[in-house]
């Protein structure tokens, strides 16, 4: 039978490798809003190497989790955009 | 009261959606179904409003639908992949020429610009920044400028005729 | 099938990373939201593409529900990732430029001209 958890394993650790490149971005800076894109890339990583470690282990609660994670990241992402523009 | 049930009916399906293979009951477990109820009657009395006053009544046609699946698979989906291609050569070569244009969309309703404007976002060289409010007006941020007064045409394809089609 | 499943993850590693260096190459935020918005999107699609794959190929296989509900739930997440990606970066945009960052190298900024800063 086909057993691929290794596959999906090895790209869900290069996913969280990226996911840290992104973070020097949000390290470096130089402004703000370069910073908020740091996140938001590390997010969507997050998400996809949870996807994908759902696949490696079988079962099916990292993918639900990815869900929520991705829901309510994008409400922090849009959050933090109202901010920078008028303040809270 | 109609955009309510349809709230109502529509989180119902969703939640069916996400518990799929719970059980026995066709797909489903006795309990999931009994839960699934008041979760949609309180999602449709929280979201009700907002449902009905921001999506537009020509949604409703399955025609549409179709138009709107063949758009994913096909046009966008290739437009998708340039992109792509597209980005890959600028962050080998570093080429850039980037600059902010104004296209006129000629669009009415929010939702179609919604969706151009997601649309733009993830086809190649542009990215939507900010909307004209009066005149339904997008300002795109273009990775290579090629004229400082663009026609919709030259920045972004067929994708507002599109975006009329589906939605308008 | 297991082939396929390899390329689609192959791909999808091939456009994160893409995405990963795209945020240090560029020069200012416009165009490493274009560099991350986009291939993230895209990669993240295949990669999950290769868990749905999986799912639905195992189900067929082994007929476990549980094979059949990650693929769906992956699908889920998928359609979730898809809404939220440009969204979020049209949002960061617009506050980027709102808050006075311009962007560099520009050669012509009409909303800067519109709000008379250009």
């Amino acid at each position: 039978m086909m057993d691929m958890s290794g596959w999906f394993m090895a790209t869900g650790v290069l996913l969280v490798i990226f996911g840290f490149l992104a973070i020097g971005r949000t390290a470096l800076g130089p402004t703000v809003p370069d910073r908020v894109v740091g996140l938001d890339t590390l997010n969507t990583y997050i998400v996809a190497a949870m996807i994908v470690f759902g696949a490696a282990y079988d079962s099916v609660i990292y993918v639900d989790i990815a869900i929520v994670y991705a829901l309510l990241s994008f409400i922090a992402t849009l959050f933090i955009a109202r901010y920078l523009e008028r303040g809270l | 009261m109609g955009s309510y049930i349809a709230t109502m009916i529509l989180s119902y399906l969703f939640y069916l959606f996400l518990t799929m293979g719970s059980g026995n009951i066709g797909l489903w477990s006795s309990s999931e179904l009994l839960v699934g109820i008041p979760v949609a009657v309180i999602a449709g009395l929280a979201g009700g409003r907002i449902f009905g006053e921001y999506i537009p009544s020509s949604l409703l046609n399955p025609y549409r639908w179709c138009l709107f699946i063949y758009y994913l698979f096909v046009p966008f989906f290739t437009a998708m992949a340039k992109a792509n291609i597209d980005v890959a050569m600028r962050v080998i070569t570093g080429k850039i020429n980037p600059g902010i244009v104004k296209i006129k969309t000629g669009l009415k309703k929010d939702m179609a610009l919604t969706f151009l404007a997601n649309s733009i976002t993830l086809t190649p060289g542009t990215l939507s920044v900010d909307v004209d409010e009066e005149e339904n007006d997008l300002y795109v941020h273009w990775i290579d400028v090629k004229d400082v007064t663009p026609e919709p045409r030259d920045v972004c394809g067929d994708f507002p005729e599109w975006a009329r089609r589906i939605v308008e | 099938m297991s082939g396929l499943i390899a390329l689609f993850l192959v791909i999808g590693i091939a456009f994160n990373c893409l995405g990963a260096i795209a945020l240090y190459r560029f020069p200012d935020v416009y165009t490493r939201l274009h560099g991350a918005t986009k291939a993230t999107t895209f990669g993240s699609i295949f990669t999950s593409l290769g868990v749905i794959a999986y799912g639905f190929t195992k189900w067929a296989y082994t007929g476990e529900a549980r094979f059949c509900v990650l693929a769906i739930h992956a699908i889920v997440a998928l359609i979730a990732l898809l809404l939220t990606n440009p969204t979020g970066a049209h949002a960061i945009a617009k506050a980027a430029h709102r808050s006075g960052v311009m962007p560099k190298r520009a050669v012509v900024d009409r909303l800067a001209e519109r709000e008379g800063k250009w």
